[in-house]
């Protein structure tokens, strides 16, 4: 009887649940913004840093825009493990394509190796990811291959789970015929409302401009953000 | 074997598969876009005209702003059902309460009368409301009482599924001290982007705005949507 008591009132007073913190068996995320725009020229890509094991922040810079080839990047959202593994994969197969070929790569065919691999494997990954750069043929281009393995040609493309909160203000305020300097603004401002609204993304903004000259890359410091008198 | 017959045919009745449409399933919801604005001198207030089940619109012309009171007006999100019946209650209450006083409630009251019953009935009910008008006391308040019941005040306020798209573009374009019409302008701007996002959210843009002089409402039909996207 008075143990029995004791059980209950221990039970009602903590939550065992609480006595394990999430992240030592949550999976590690890049819950995350990330943006790709095409400009006259090339392209402007751009992503938050932040990598989360449930509410804990694993990594606070993280680097989402990862290397391809020499003109292709690509921006990770979803599981970190998945989205690593898929790139060093896509990395590979590009790598000895464009040896192959004596040529350097299209961004097209880049594309269409992240497709084949997230849509083979759609049930088993988490991943969305967005493929951009800039070749001889077509110029600057953005590819999105989101969750499920659907591949199409944007203009601008934003994914993520911050890139909700961005949707209305991407829609307003993209236009067509930006410059690269425009279009690095716009992502900037884009990421850094993202990263005020959405818990899993945050950190520094990290940008990259993609052209015929080659891969221009930015940090943008978490105090240099640009900021909005918003209530 | 009749018996088991029978249950394959009601199970073949209910929603659970491809057989029966899912609005003969799912309950109807005022899956939603819903916004309010403070400005000196009253309020105004905003939403979508669309109630779905399921996939199906149930209705196209709904009316989401609520009068509660002669100055007050309740936003509706969340289940269609639920907070028609919150409204009702909470509409006798002021009105009783307004009559014992021999004044005009406050909006603080009618916010409160709200924040009580979501509160309460958190387990049981689906939600969220931004109640907003104008009293002499302290002239144009918006307070946002979502899912859970928590009550605060915000000189802007989202809420509804479509909410999420349009907090960038809130963020970086709401600036304190606009007067009506800059408000109904932003509202109508906002509601626009995030009906085009939200399949949830459509139909027309019902407008209201609240202060001492009284209540203006106005509708802007669909083909009169201020085209703000210009993607």
């Amino acid at each position: 009887m008075a143990a029995s008591m004791i059980w209950d009132r221990a039970q009602s007073i903590y939550n065992p649940d609480d006595l394990v913190t999430d992240w030592t068996d949550q999976e590690v995320s890049t819950g995350t913004t990330i943006m790709a725009l095409e400009y006259d020229g090339g392209v402007v890509i751009g992503a938050d840093s932040r990598t989360t094991t449930g509410a804990y922040i694993a990594n606070r810079v993280t680097d989402k825009l990862t290397p391809i080839h020499e003109r292709i990047f690509c921006c990770r959202s979803g599981s970190a493990a998945d989205t690593q593994a898929i790139a060093d994969a896509v990395t590979y197969q590009l790598g000895f394509h464009s040896i192959e070929l004596d040529e350097a790569p299209l961004v097209q065919t880049a594309a269409n190796l992240f497709k084949e691999m997230c849509y083979r494997y759609r049930e088993e990954l988490m991943a969305g990811i967005i493929v951009a750069g800039w070749d001889k043929r077509r110029g600057g281009q953005v590819y999105t291959v989101p969750m499920g393995g659907m591949l199409v040609r944007q203009p601008v493309s934003v994914g993520g789970s911050g890139s909700s909160y961005i949707y209305g203000f991407m829609d307003s305020n993209y236009k067509t015929g930006m410059s690269q300097e425009e279009c690095l603004r716009f992502t900037g401002e884009a990421l850094s409302l993202a990263m005020e609204r959405d818990g899993s993304s945050g950190g520094v903004a990290r940008l990259a401009a993609i052209s015929e000259e080659g891969v221009e890359r930015r940090v943008i410091l978490g105090n240099q953000l640009p900021k909005f008198n918003s209530a």
